[in-house]
């Protein structure tokens, strides 16, 4: 961090990637936190997974910018793209099985046991 | 400054907002937080001059995946108040984890450096006069069109998938075989009815419906009687 890298705008900017990564390691703490407290409620599970995701976004764009590196920015559309695939899958399994057992805590879901 | 100040507004607001996501009692309340949060780090990425992929954001996330929790949470008909038994039996056991796991991202973020060479490992380096969404675009249909086009079956595949899954029969419906319309003839459906003058059809011995399908009204022949025998 300490080698003049370009990119940020500009060189006398106080906010730099250290700034951006500390946040995105908060959000990425607080997400899988969100995992572990809400373990009945699988939606909420889900919305964890998005801040989780959306913590690794955080850090593709600012190591993209930071290095005034395109390709980060555009891996985290791929992400984002992958996480709405995701998200609609999610919900749609949790739409059926709300609907065949009419709950979804998790520690309900023991049907795949065999 | 104006900048340091926004980036300290919009991140406190977003960890402010995730934590919310986390805590809330009611899960409308996690995905209303959730919103926030995503238009929040949608300002973040406008800050790191990520443009393009600010306004996806909120378009991809605030405008449909959020929308779809919306409608998941208020759709099932869910007991949320009974979610929330296990949360301070589950609290301490997901603090320790995250503590740990904020302590072990802190020690690697203080005693990281870029590598000297670093500038030179870059895959795509921004070009100054184009513009992001357009050096974006220029980089997404030529160097990543195989992810790109890869990323869109991925999002064929979720959409059929979720379709699937989510499709059922919905019992007695009234469905359309078009088999059997196609099969139709005229002579079973039509009758032609010699109307005497002065009295017009309903003076004739004609019924409705016509004697032979009125035997036992099928359910798919009747809603259909009215197309297939034209």
């Amino acid at each position: 961090m300490n080698t003049p890298m370009p990119g940020m705008g500009d060189t006398k900017m106080v906010i730099g990637l250290g700034h951006y990564l500390t946040v995105s390691a908060i959000l990425l703490v607080l997400g899988i936190f969100g995992i572990f407290l809400n373990r009945k409620n699988v939606i909420v599970i889900l919305m964890s997974i998005e801040l989780i995701l959306l913590a690794v976004n955080l850090n593709l764009v600012a190591f993209s910018a930071a290095l005034a590196d395109l390709a980060g920015q555009v891996m985290a559309m791929f992400v984002l793209t992958v996480a709405a695939a995701e998200a609609a899958i999610g919900l749609a399994i949790v739409v059926i099985y709300s609907r065949n057992r009419g709950s979804i805590e998790v520690e309900d879901v023991t049907m795949m046991k065999g | 400054m104006i900048a340091a100040l926004a980036f300290y507004l919009f991140a406190a607001i977003l960890i402010g907002s995730a934590v919310m996501v986390v805590t809330a009692r009611n899960p409308v309340h996690s995905v209303l937080f959730l919103i926030l949060g995503f238009f929040n780090a949608a300002a973040l990425f406008l800050l790191a001059g990520a443009e393009f992929l600010a306004m996806i954001l909120v378009i991809v996330y605030v405008g449909a995946v959020a929308v779809l929790f919306l409608f998941v949470v208020m759709m099932l008909d869910i007991n949320f108040a009974q979610m929330r038994e296990g949360f301070q039996r589950y609290a301490p056991v997901g603090a320790t984890v995250g503590a740990m796991l904020l302590l072990e991202l802190g020690i690697v973020l203080g005693g990281w450096k870029f590598a000297p060479d670093a500038a030179n490992f870059r895959f795509a380096p921004r070009i100054a006069e184009l513009e992001n969404t357009a050096h974006l675009g220029q980089l997404l249909y030529t160097d990543y069109i195989l992810l790109f086009q890869l990323s869109g079956l991925v999002l064929l595949v979720a959409m059929i998938g979720a379709i699937v899954l989510t499709l059922r029969d919905r019992g007695p419906s009234r469905r359309q075989i078009i088999a059997r319309q196609i099969a139709r003839k005229a002579s079973e459906t039509m009758v032609m009815v010699d109307a005497p003058i002065g009295t017009g059809v309903g003076a004739a011995d004609y019924l409705h419906p016509i004697p032979e399908a009125a035997e036992k009204p099928d359910t798919h022949e009747h809603a259909h009687a009215g197309h297939g025998g034209h």
